[in-house]
């Protein structure tokens, strides 16, 4: 295994929510692994599905975001033990795998009108039909480069930590019209 | 707004994605073979027409990859998109052009 050098940490950069349509999450671990031809389990992730889609629960959950690229998230401290189950069930073959946990602000956005809140800034159909459970994608809200996941009751919105303060506040603004 | 047709992805807005100018211009093999005129022209010139056009595409907000698209440039329409290295496919609605 590689050494890894404890991480400097800065406090998040919202507080965590406390309910209602937009809510940011709790600080999670999450990683990004880039691997070529390859369909199965490694590390408890089911790394199968097709791309756009995400497998899992709504707090651990691997989103394929292009044909050799997957988000892990999973709950804060989980990490490093994912990390040597991923790095034991790849060994010999090539693949990158670079912890993100820190980069990225996680939003919940949930209700009957989520869908709506999210498409004032985002222009794919985001309806039952066109993106259903299970569904994950990168794509762009407002001026913001975000992930979308549609695992649980609600959506997911993953952002970087520098667009946390723009992305939540963008769709608080929008949530007024539908509190 | 133009729906952009990712191989990868499907069909997604415009705004997920950004044109890399025609595709299809290989490097030259040999770049000390050229004269100035010639890497010139490699370098800088492109075809402007007007009707199908090949394109590079990157699908940068979504899977983060790029391909090759057909595009009518007076009518904005894809006509088709295919995988980076593949050859440009036929189109029997090119109409001659
Ligand atoms: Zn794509």
């Amino acid at each position: 295994m590689l050494d890894t050098p404890k991480a400097a940490r800065r406090t998040p950069v919202l507080p965590v929510g406390k309910g209602g349509i937009v809510s940011p999450l709790p600080p999670a671990d999450r990683f990004v692994l880039r691997l070529k031809g390859f369909s199965g389990t490694a590390g408890g992730f089911d790394l199968s599905g097709a791309l756009n889609t995400a497998h899992g629960m709504a707090e651990r959950f691997a989103a394929r975001l292009g044909p050799d690229e997957w988000l892990l998230v999973l709950p804060e401290g989980e990490g490093a033990a994912a990390q040597a189950a991923l790095e034991a069930d790849l060994v010999g073959r090539f693949f990158s795998l670079v912890a993100v946990g820190h980069r990225n602000v996680g939003i919940a956005v949930t209700g009957p009108h989520a869908a709506d809140v999210l498409n004032a800034g985002i222009a794919l159909d985001l309806s039952d039909a066109a993106f259903p459970q299970g569904s994950a994608t990168r794509t762009l809200l407002g001026k913001a480069d975000v992930v979308v996941v549609r695992l649980g009751s609600g959506f997911r919105v993953e952002c970087w930590r520098s667009f946390a303060p723009y992305v939540s506040g963008f769709l608080t603004e929008v949530a007024q019209e539908f509190a | 707004m133009l729906l952009v047709p990712c191989p990868y992805c499907g069909p997604r807005p415009e705004v997920e994605f950004h044109c890399g100018g025609e595709a299809h211009i290989a490097r030259p093999a040999d770049p000390n073979a050229l004269d100035d005129a010639q890497w010139a022209e490699y370098l800088f010139v492109r075809t402007s027409n007007k009707g199908v056009h090949a394109e590079r595409w990157l699908h940068s907000h979504g899977c983060g990859r790029w391909f090759n698209a057909l595009r009518n440039t007076v009518s904005d329409s894809f006509l088709a998109s295919y995988e980076m290295g593949q050859p440009r496919p036929a189109l029997p609605t090119e109409g001659g052009k």
